[in-house]
């Protein structure tokens, strides 16, 4: 029996080559860790700055501020002031009033000699008539006298002012040209002309491709909540008692296993494979209409089940027994222990659980799209309960319905609506974390 | 009546039902609690189950089943011969019922009496511009047969939404006063209650079974018919994607599968090199604080929803890769490329291999790292040879997951990968994926009787046997990993 | 109490191996180990006794760096093994246990083949150069533990599907291999059972040989069986060290002979 000869008086104050090149070996280890960490960080800080530094601009918009005259002659020709009468009085018409009253100012103040009042008129958007309509119909008094209205400006303005049109491009461009470029700069310096906050972004109803100035998320975040509250009302008492069954009653047999092993899967199965259910089931087995909120909710729930099952019983398990056995020893039956007793306690994990599941279902495209709601609407949805049938959009999918279009001011649009995505996304999540937190228990 | 009104009244009936059980329990035993076999409120209970829960099972069930037997029903009265060339069933029964829509609407306007309707023939009156007054747009002219149709439709629609109210009321009623009259102060009203429930609880689980048969039931049935429209063997050992919708496609899975396995092999080794090293670095070397701050931050990539992932690879990532590695390198100019999409991905799941990761590491016995520190292994000696070989089940099983995620994933691909379908090992050039084409052939109007949209299920069924497979597989793998250590 | 042996302690008195000096451990806020002197000594069996939570096992696993693991563990004092100072700045903690091994209460293999659990702590300290050599560390250390014959055939079987006898006999094998000068064992045999308890103790008595052995135990029959020198902690104070056979039959403090007789524990 040898044993291996080490090189004889050993002092551990002097490290030998060897324990030198481990430890180098150590730290170049920990290197690659701490990259690994810093990559994922980098990317997140990439990914949101990129989203939010493209899609700010959205939520500003560029608006002329004219004072325009409601001549009654066009617009109330019989003088009644009759709502259903000036009904008559088409879009085309206040579009001329529009035209016509900047025409005036660039006229009035020689902004731009020369150029035509077709031209002129470019530079308003298409959206901005249907909007003076409305308001005129909602209040005939208005007719006959000057208003000072925000106009919006057209597409190709607003992006000139947010640097995505160039004087260069606008050369190539049939929308625009570089003259009319110039003359909203001149209008800019007038003050006439500015970038104001757009509330339009959150209320408006999607527009057509020649109008990314006026498309806004309203009618996709109307549909969003329905969705989102219809799923919560199935998926988080359906969730809640198939956990219940499933931790506390099943027996432990084959079948309670491939109900498990099921629920586990579900849980991984690609979203799009629920879309594919959905159009199969509900809309052509069932017959349940295309674009609807109901049948978006009925897929995203039977997706977010699975993801709500699993943190319940995680729950509901955490539970100590002792408290079990306590209740069943002062003779409460099982079911009285377990809605007495277990429940409430598990409560902050189930919610946790069902807000994180929830706040997946919001950001889930793939789906959807399949159930046909990647339409164009541009109505809004009725109120409920009839409502949930009319045809919607939801926030996700309108981001994506937006990145297919070739106007570039919807990718600006696309962003805008990401960061109203992602603010839902941290209001849950945050709240999830504060009950987390306040209510977290350790047993 | 409309559902949503039934419903609201026979909850009402159910919660009146909870009172009045209650009050009759009570009432029975003179206010004497300790004469009953269980508390007041389970009496109630009984009756409040027995009254809701049955009719509102009777009114989804009718709900489904309704639009099946009428479509069928109504179908039949529309010969062959009068369906217009090039079209289909499917796309005259839509008529049918976007007609019967439109009757209902002249009705609803006051337009028109119930007895006139009745005596309208489609060949003496213009349905088509009636219809386009109330906003209802048809093709071509009406055939006698379908108008008539569309008014059976209506009929045997409305005579079915007043059976259902019928049914759906005496079902409830009946609970009603069947749980009523049963009452009895030794009636054990607390165990029947409490086994109804079970059985909700148990007809809630079941909902999970029934989604995965529901999946496999719709892939498989719309398989079945593609494979009876275009030949099995074309889709399986031929190369090309070239779907036409005219006729003549050429649906090979083969391009998809490839551009699949390209994006998800890009991805996973993005994610497990870096996932990995994170989740070693948080659980064995990161101070505490570290690791509050940083888990959390990383977890924040898994909650992000795709689509903007997938904007992200659009706008950003994509012209990026163009800009100043494709082009410079001459590797081609799109910027969408099997190398957007998979990068992208593995930031994407970065979180699922790191997280997993992190649990199973942590999952390693604290004596094994003691063991190994006591022989005077460095940290980086015991993680990997002791710790990472412990681990491995577990981490394999994470990796899997990782693997059915970015196999399933769909918008990152739609947005980021192309359309393209091609056999190519150019990483820069578009390629698309099963679940692009998943969603380009079932988008727009879909008419579920050409292979060019059937394709979709067969593609479908294609992804989900391949996630189950890895999925199951990992479950099974991270299952026993965890027993080891318990 | 076995004459023989104790006539044979007197003639292996050595040198000091390790030697300690008003050693002071803190846990966060708790003091566990207070001003604690010993003369550890070569080729001797050392052991260590107390009450539970006396600091014991606190105090062994200074003596190798183990509470370096633990971040809110603060040593102060010093610890000298072979006359330098463990604590030191200039110290790598690898080096040193590499000449100071450990033994664990409860046995954990790592979960490789018995072969490779023997042959990690050559391999990782470079202590071989061939194959060859290192099929005769694994050999020799798996003889010394008294593992050889009971596993010689299957090498190449987990370690982890070995009774628990042999699986802390493993253990101990695995730190035999790097040839260590202290080899530490903190209860060793608490979760095996008598017979294998007194394998291993027949065991280290053989170890002795070659190591200083320090063994923490609760069993006080272990301690006089397999110890020559023994000390008494009490509340983290070093209360009595001496002679096995004195602090047995004639302990000086009343402390340690309320422990050794029953009262306190």
């Amino acid at each position: 029996m040898t044993m291996v000869e080490t090189p004889a008086p050993r002092s551990l104050y002097t490290a030998d080559a060897r324990t030198k090149a481990r430890n180098a070996a150590e730290k170049r280890f920990r290197i690659y860790g701490i990259a690994a960490v810093a990559i994922g960080l980098l990317a997140l800080v990439v990914l949101l700055s990129s989203v939010l530094g493209s899609g700010l601009g959205a939520f500003r918009q560029s608006v002329l501020s004219l004072p325009i005259t409601l001549d009654a002659k066009a617009l109330d020709p019989k003088g009644h002031r009759d709502p259903a009468e000036m009904a008559k009085a088409t879009t085309v018409t206040y579009g001329k009033l529009i035209t016509k009253a900047l025409e005036a100012v660039v006229i009035e103040k020689n902004l731009a000699p020369g150029m035509k009042s077709k031209q002129i008129g470019e530079l308003i958007s298409k959206e901005a008539p249907a909007g003076l309509r409305d308001m005129v119909l909602a209040n005939p008094s208005l007719v006959g006298t000057t208003i000072t209205y925000d106009v919006l400006a057209s597409g190709r303005v607003d992006g000139f002012f947010k640097g995505r049109v160039t004087m260069e491009s606008a050369a190539l461009d049939s929308n625009i040209s570089p003259e009319q470029l110039q003359l909203a700069d001149k209008l800019r310096a007038e003050g006439m002309l500015k970038l104001a906050f757009n509330p339009g972004f959150l209320t408006n109803p999607d527009a057509s491709e020649l109008r990314p100035e006026s498309a806004g998320l309203g009618v996709a975040i109307l549909g969003s909540i329905y969705m989102m509250v219809i799923v919560l009302c199935l998926a988080l008492p359906i969730g809640v008692a198939a956990s219940i069954y499933l931790e506390e009653f099943a027996p432990k047999n084959r079948f309670t296993d491939l109900i498990e092993v099921n629920v586990a899967n579900l849980a991984a199965v690609p979203s799009i494979v629920y879309g594919i259910l959905g159009l199969a089931a509900f809309i052509n087995f069932a017959g349940m209409p295309q674009s609807s909120p109901l049948v978006g909710a009925l897929v995203l729930t039977l997706m977010t089940l699975p993801r709500i099952i699993i943190p319940t019983r995680a729950a509901l398990n955490a539970v100590p027994p002792s408290i079990r056995e306590a209740a069943l020893g002062v003779g409460a039956s099982k079911t009285q222990t377990i809605f007495h007793h277990v429940l409430p306690l598990a409560v902050p994990g189930i919610l946790t659980g069902a807000i994180i599941g929830l706040a997946q279902a919001l950001g889930e495209t793939a789906p959807l799209l399949l159930i046909g709601m990647v339409a164009f609407v541009k109505d809004y949805p009725g109120a409920p309960p009839e409502g949930v049938l009319d045809p919607a959009s939801a926030i996700p999918v309108q981001i994506y319905n937006w990145t297919q279009r070739a106007d570039p001011a919807f990718v600006e649009r696309a962003s805008g609506a990401i960061i109203v995505l992602l603010v839902f996304l941290l209001v849950m999540n945050s709240l999830a974390v504060i009950l987390r937190r306040k209510f977290e228990r350790r047993w | 009546m409309t559902p949503g009104l039934l419903a609201l009244i026979v909850l009402a009936l159910a919660c009146g039902g909870f009172f009045l059980g209650r009050f009759r329990a009570l009432q029975m035993v003179g206010k004497d609690l300790r004469l009953l076999h269980s508390l007041p409120g389970y009496y109630g209970q009984t009756v409040a189950l027995f009254t809701g829960v049955p009719a509102l099972a009777l009114m989804a069930v009718w709900l489904l089943v309704q639009p099946i037997v009428i479509e069928t029903r109504i179908s039949s009265m529309i010969p062959e011969a009068d369906l217009p060339q090039g079209s289909s069933r499917d796309l005259v029964m839509a008529d049918v019922r976007r007609i019967a829509y439109g009757l209902d609407t002249i009705l609803a306007r006051g337009a028109m009496s119930e007895a006139s309707l009745s005596e309208m023939r489609a060949d003496l009156s213009d349905i088509r511009s009636r219809m386009a007054d109330v906003g209802v747009a048809l093709g071509a002219d009406v055939q006698p047969s379908v108008f008539e149709a569309a008014k059976a439709w209506r009929h045997t629609t409305g005579l079915a939404r007043v059976g259902m109210t019928a049914a759906t009321l005496a079902v409830a009623l009946a609970g009603f006063g069947f749980a009523t009259f049963r009452i009895r102060p030794e009636f054990r009203a607390r165990n029947v209650s409490e086994t109804f429930l079970r059985w909700l609880l148990i007809a809630a689980s079941l909902v999970a079974i029934g989604t995965t048969i529901g999946i496999v039931l719709s892939l498989v049935f719309q398989t079945v018919h593609f494979f009876q429209l275009y030949p099995a063997q074309e889709f399986f050992f031929s190369l090309t994607w070239n779907p036409k919708f005219g006729g003549g496609s050429e649906l090979s899975i083969w391009p998809l599968v490839w551009g699949t396995l390209y994006v998800s092999a890009i991805a996973l080794a993005v994610a497990v090199p870096v996932g990995l090293f994170a989740a070693i670095y948080l659980a064995e070397y990161a101070s505490k604080k570290v690791r509050g701050i940083a888990k959390p931050l990383l977890e924040v990539l898994a909650g992000i929803p795709t689509i903007v992932y997938g904007l992200f690879a659009l706008i950003t990532v994509g012209p990026l890769l163009r800009d100043w590695v494709a082009q410079p390198l001459g590797l081609g100019s799109s910027s969408s490329s099997v190398m957007t999409a998979g990068l992208v991905m593995g930031v994407m799941i970065i979180p699922f291999v790191s997280s997993l990761s992190d649990d199973i590491i942590n999952a390693v016995p604290q004596s094994l790292r003691d063991g190994s520190f006591a022989m005077g292994a460095t940290q980086s000696e015991t993680v990997k040879q002791v710790i990472l070989p412990a681990a491995l089940p577990g981490i394999v099983g994470a990796i899997l997951l990782a693997a059915s995620r970015a196999i399933g994933e769909t918008m990152i691909v739609v947005l980021g990968a192309g359309a393209a379908a091609k056999l190519s090992m150019n990483p820069f050039e578009a390629m698309t994926t099963v679940t692009v084409k998943i969603v380009s052939q079932l988008t727009g109007d879909t008419e579920f009787a050409s292979p060019e949209t059937l394709v979709a299920f067969a593609l479908g069924l294609t992804l989900f046997v391949f996630t189950l497979v890895l999925n199951v597989l990992a479950l099974v793998i991270v299952r026993k990993y965890r027993e080891q250590y318990e | 109490m076995n004459n023989m042996r104790l006539t044979e302690r007197a003639v292996q008195a050595t040198d000091t191996k390790i030697t300690a000096r008003k050693v002071q451990v803190h846990y966060g806020a708790s003091h566990a180990i207070k001003d604690v002197d010993i003369d550890i000594l070569d080729k001797t069996v050392t052991a260590f006794i107390g009450p539970s939570g006396c600091g014991k096992s606190t105090f062994l696993r200074c003596l190798n760096r183990m509470n370096d693991t633990i971040a809110i563990c603060r040593v102060e004092g010093a610890i000298l093994l072979d006359g330098e100072d463990i604590y030191d700045k200039k110290v790598d903690p690898v080096q040193l246990r590499a000449r100071v091994g450990m033994v664990f209460q409860k046995p954990n293999p790592f979960p490789k083949s018995i072969y490779d659990n023997v042959a990690y702590g050559p391999k990782i300290h470079g202590l071989v150069r061939n194959k060859a050599e290192l099929d005769e560390v694994v050999e020799s250390a798996l003889r010394k533990a008294a593992l050889w014959n009971e596993v010689k055939d299957r090498l190449n079987a987990p370690g982890t599907g070995l009774s628990g006898g042999q699986q802390q006999r493993l253990c101990i094998a695995r730190a035999v291999a790097t040839s260590p000068e202290v080899l530490l064992m903190d209860e060793p045999c608490s979760a095996l059972d008598p017979i294998a308890t007194a394998q291993v103790e027949e065991l280290i008595d053989e170890l002795r040989a070659n190591f200083s052995v320090v063994i923490v135990t609760h069993s006080m029959q272990q301690a006089a069986r397999v110890s020559q020198r023994t000390a008494f902690f009490h509340l983290g104070n070093l209360v009595e060290f001496g002679e096995t056979g004195q602090i047995f039959t004639n302990p000086r403090d009343p402390r340690t002979e309320s422990y050794i007789t029953g009262r306190i524990g």
